[in-house]
């Protein structure tokens, strides 16, 4: 279980418990966090759960594998700092973990 | 105007599966897709990644996916409406009607939508001013080079689209090619042919880039590209071409006053029915408690529906369940001895 922050471009957010195993679009779908589209379903397909993470947690996370990059190309102003938030796992290691949502998906 | 017994919005893997269910039923069916390919979401987002779910298939890719059911359903002589978007849809005598953006009106007494999460359009790109220049200097699709000759083209995009889009136009423009981020996505081929370009002057390659500014009244005279550091560059521009891939728009759909849950439509899992009589979801689209969205959840949902499309394309006639297995009227259905 981790404790995740999800901030809007707006200012607004939202801390959830987030159980271990899934991902942090996931915890946000679940508990109708805006912001997060997933069209996909989290099959790494379309760009619309991105996110931006906090710079601090960015080498905590496993890094991004080549087909997650690929998708950030495509997603609405991407940055140093995107993620594809399906493609986070929550473990207690992510306890605090902070991201933004972007403007929009698409 | 055309005339059938069932109407299916989608061409992806439901509803390809959907003319095979209606077609042993001995229903007619068109399909509509906005794509300009049979397959959906197994083509456009992943032909080549293997699918590990399908039953009594191992393994198999979306294109893999996509070819074996256009195979199954070759017997019923389908016709597709491709590059078509379902624009109205109208009540008409206990029927359907529905408009196409190409004007093709089709009627019949039931409809199957099938549209996973929408129809595909290009990603756009999200400056202010972008809209104004739309069709006349920024465009996300090319339909004749010969328009694209003489010019100076800005690209932006890192996959294949905007790799073979610069080798071809660099032939007769000036081509700068932009990009988030210093690695391409694309075949060892192109890119060795990209750098060979390069090389020679033909095309400019500006990474780690993005679009920040676009200036000009009536036509683009030059846009403004910009670094993570914050330094940035103008180029002389006519003319911006961006692959940005495809995003998921649910589009009219959302106004035909169907139960929506989210951005998904609410049916009844005895039929798949929506809360218009003769209108089911099935596939991506559809909710219900439970709803896993798989391809083979589609299939099932698909199975069900069109058993209610029979009784009200035939309502003097008695649904009767058979098999493929021992039925002859299925068999003869599907050309086979």
């Amino acid at each position: 279980m981790a404790k995740i922050t999800y901030t809007d471009q707006q200012g607004n957010s939202k801390t959830l418990d987030v159980e271990n195993g899934l991902s942090v679009m996931e915890g946000a779908i679940q508990n109708d966090v805006p912001g997060i589209d997933a069209d996909c379903g989290g099959s790494m397909a379309c760009a619309t759960c991105h996110v931006y993470v906090e710079e601090k947690w960015l080498d905590k996370l496993p890094k991004a594998e080549e087909g997650e990059v690929d998708m950030i190309d495509m997603a609405f102003e991407p940055k140093k700092n995107s993620r594809l938030s399906c493609q986070i796992i929550v473990t207690d290691e992510l306890d605090g973990l902070k991201v933004t949502t972007p403007e929009k998906q698409s | 105007m055309i005339k059938t017994d069932v109407i299916i919005i989608g061409a992806g893997p439901v509803g390809l599966f959907a003319i095979h269910q209606l077609g042993i039923k001995g229903l007619k069916a068109v399909v509509i897709d906005n794509l300009d390919k049979p397959g959906g979401q197994c083509i456009e987002l992943y032909p080549d990644k293997p699918i590990y779910d399908i039953p009594a298939v191992p393994e198999c890719t979306g294109k893999e996916l996509t070819d074996r059911l256009l195979e199954q359903i070759k017997p019923f002589k389908t016709k597709f409406y491709l590059n078509e978007r379902v624009e109205e849809v109208k009540t008409k005598d206990n029927s359907w009607s529905i408009k196409t953006n190409n004007n093709n009106e089709f009627i019949a007494p039931n409809i199957i939508i099938a549209g996973g999460v929408g129809s595909f359009e290009p990603r756009k790109l999200s400056l202010k001013d972008a809209d104004k220049f739309e069709g006349k200097s920024i465009f996300y699709s090319i339909k004749n080079k010969d328009d694209f000759k003489n010019k100076n083209i800005c690209i932006f995009g890192g996959g294949d689209s905007a790799l073979d889009w610069a080798l071809e136009l660099s032939k007769s423009s000036k081509i700068t090619l932009i990009h988030r981020r210093k690695d391409f996505r694309g075949t060892q081929h192109t890119l060795a042919e990209i750098r060979k370009l390069e090389k020679q002057g033909k095309i400019k390659i500006k990474t780690p880039f993005q679009l920040d500014n676009i200036e000009g009244n009536e036509k683009i005279q030059s846009i403004t590209i910009k670094d993570e550091s914050g330094k940035s560059e103008k180029i002389k521009t006519d003319i911006i071409l961006s692959f940005f891939g495809l995003v998921m728009k649910l589009g009219p759909i959302a106004e035909w006053g169907l139960n929506m849950d989210k951005k998904n439509i609410s049916v009844n899992p005895n039929n798949f029915e929506t809360n218009k009589k003769g209108i089911f979801a099935v596939g991506d689209i559809c909710t219900y408690p439970g709803k896993l969205k798989l391809i083979l959840s589609g299939f099932h949902e698909v199975a069900l529906a069109s058993v209610e499309c029979f009784k009200r394309a035939r309502p003097n006639e008695k649904y009767k369940f058979e098999f493929t297995t021992s039925s002859k009227t299925i068999k003869d259905r599907l050309g086979k001895k």
